[in-house]
């Protein structure tokens, strides 16, 4: 299923808010280590990644975490998943 | 915890109850928690009221206990009557009882009135619906005195009196040991390889229940010093400390977590965690912790050396796992590694028995499909 940018941003602010209920994803440097400045731990992080895969109905492999640190890099991913998941 | 104010009650006089039923909400420092029966039977009678401020250890309903092996029913009021009191270990009963009927209580509450500041205009000295009426009326001026305290503050002060009192009476040693875990997370990753993402095991159930079966192996360090000796726990139930989003901290504990499997304690984790976090837990998952143990590697810690939380005897501190050198077969490489460190009290246990604890934590982690 094919998103634009502005869904998958959405989805990841909401799941974002939904672990960090205080923070403001999109005050957020693009750069910025995400778990750092939102303080999320472990717990939280997997909480994050199911609410991202009820959202958008992408499995995201373990083996893929270490690529969803920043916002930039987490929103590319998100992307190529998606169209990963429209070709496939 | 020294005092709890009663939310509401979820039973009545008449109704059957059996042990482990959720009977009342209190509000305590550490959120609303759910108070759990101890006994079975018939309750007879509630003895306080939603608003009421109840030291720990005070009688809170009274239980009848079963009739099963009384063939006919008995009019007089049977012996073996169980009482429901707020639960601590170290529990006392109340003092004298305020004399002050329901209805008075309740008016209470709702005017923000202490009950300590009520006196009785009657002649039993028995406070009635006036007497509160009356002192509301005097009061206006003033701020509600039953008005909860921000929880924050509360939770903070509870954390200070506990951990004063550890390093005031507990002669902490500290020991620490570096675990390689290479072997645990290369099983956990090809075991989380084909679950869907909410049923992936986090290395924090790993390691949690790598404690559980050690604090098992070395059961001196699970357990409490209650009135100068050491006193096992009834089953390892680890308490797992969970920061709270505003700081603070509580520790629920998971129940036998020695004798639960992995997809068990991933299942305690999406249960207990957000429940710690909105403070609703129970009252045993609030007391009935054996050990403790705290995980501050999420956030960068490599080494965390705790103070125990008395009466427990040890504290577990596990930090981040990141790559270090290792020498294996003569040869440097980099490997996962874990600091884990055990805060034990030296009353209860010497630096050998803490340091067979690590070794087995080691050991158990080493045989990662066997946890």
């Amino acid at each position: 299923m094919s998103r634009n940018d502005d869904e998958i941003r959405e989805a990841a602010f909401v799941s974002l808010r939904r672990v960090a209920p205080e923070a403001d994803p999109a005050s957020l440097p693009l750069t910025a280590n995400i778990r750092e400045a939102l303080e999320i731990d472990s717990y939280d992080f997997l909480q994050f990644l199911i609410a991202l895969n009820k959202r958008l109905d992408i499995d995201i492999p373990e083996a893929d975490y270490g690529k969803l640190q920043t916002m930039s890099s987490l929103l590319s991913y998100l992307r190529s998943r998606c169209d990963g998941a429209a070709s496939g | 915890m020294t005092a709890a104010t009663l939310v509401s009650w979820k039973i009545r006089p008449g109704d059957v109850v059996s042990r482990g039923q959720v009977v009342a909400e209190v509000e305590t420092d550490k959120g609303v928690i759910d108070v759990e029966c101890f006994n079975e039977g018939t309750v007879e009678r509630l003895m306080s009221e939603p608003g009421q401020k109840l030291p720990v250890g005070a009688l809170m309903a009274v239980i009848r206990g079963s009739v099963d092996d009384e063939p006919s029913m008995s009019a007089a009021p049977r012996p073996n009557v169980a009482a429901n009191t707020i639960s601590e270990p170290s529990a006392t009963t109340s003092g004298a009882r305020l004399k002050i009927t329901p209805a008075a209580r309740k008016r209470a509450g709702e005017l923000g009135i202490a009950l300590e500041q009520l006196h009785g205009s009657e002649s039993d000295g028995v406070i009635g619906l006036t007497d509160v009426e009356g002192a509301a009326a005097a009061a206006t001026t003033s701020t509600s005195p039953l008005r909860s305290e921000d929880g924050c503050d509360r939770m903070r002060r509870a954390i200070a009196a506990a951990m004063s009192k550890s390093k005031r009476e507990v002669p902490h040693y500290y020991l620490a040991t570096k675990i390689d875990m290479s072997r645990a997370l290369a099983w956990l990753e090809s075991e989380n390889l084909n679950r869907p993402l909410a049923d992936r095991i986090l290395p924090a159930v790993l390691t949690l229940k790598a404690v559980a079966l050690s604090l098992h192996d070395i059961p001196e360090l699970n357990g409490f010093w209650i009135d100068s000796k050491f006193r096992s726990g009834d089953g390892v139930h680890v308490g797992l400390a969970v920061a709270m989003k505003g700081g603070g901290l509580v520790a629920p504990a998971i129940h036998d977590a020695d004798h639960k499997s992995l997809d068990e304690i991933m299942s305690l984790f999406h249960d207990l965690i957000p429940r710690a976090r909105s403070g609703r837990l129970r009252s045993s998952e609030l007391t009935d912790a054996t050990a403790t143990l705290t995980n501050l590697g999420d956030l960068g810690v490599e080494t965390v050396f705790g103070v125990i939380y008395p009466p427990q005897v040890a504290l577990i501190g596990l930090g981040k796992i990141t790559q270090q050198p290792w020498v294996a077969d003569d040869n440097i490489c980099a490997r996962p590694v874990l600091t884990a460190t055990l805060s034990a009290d030296h009353r209860a246990t010497d630096g050998r028995r803490g340091g067979q604890f690590l070794d087995a934590l080691n050991r158990r982690l080493q045989t990662p499909e066997k946890l």
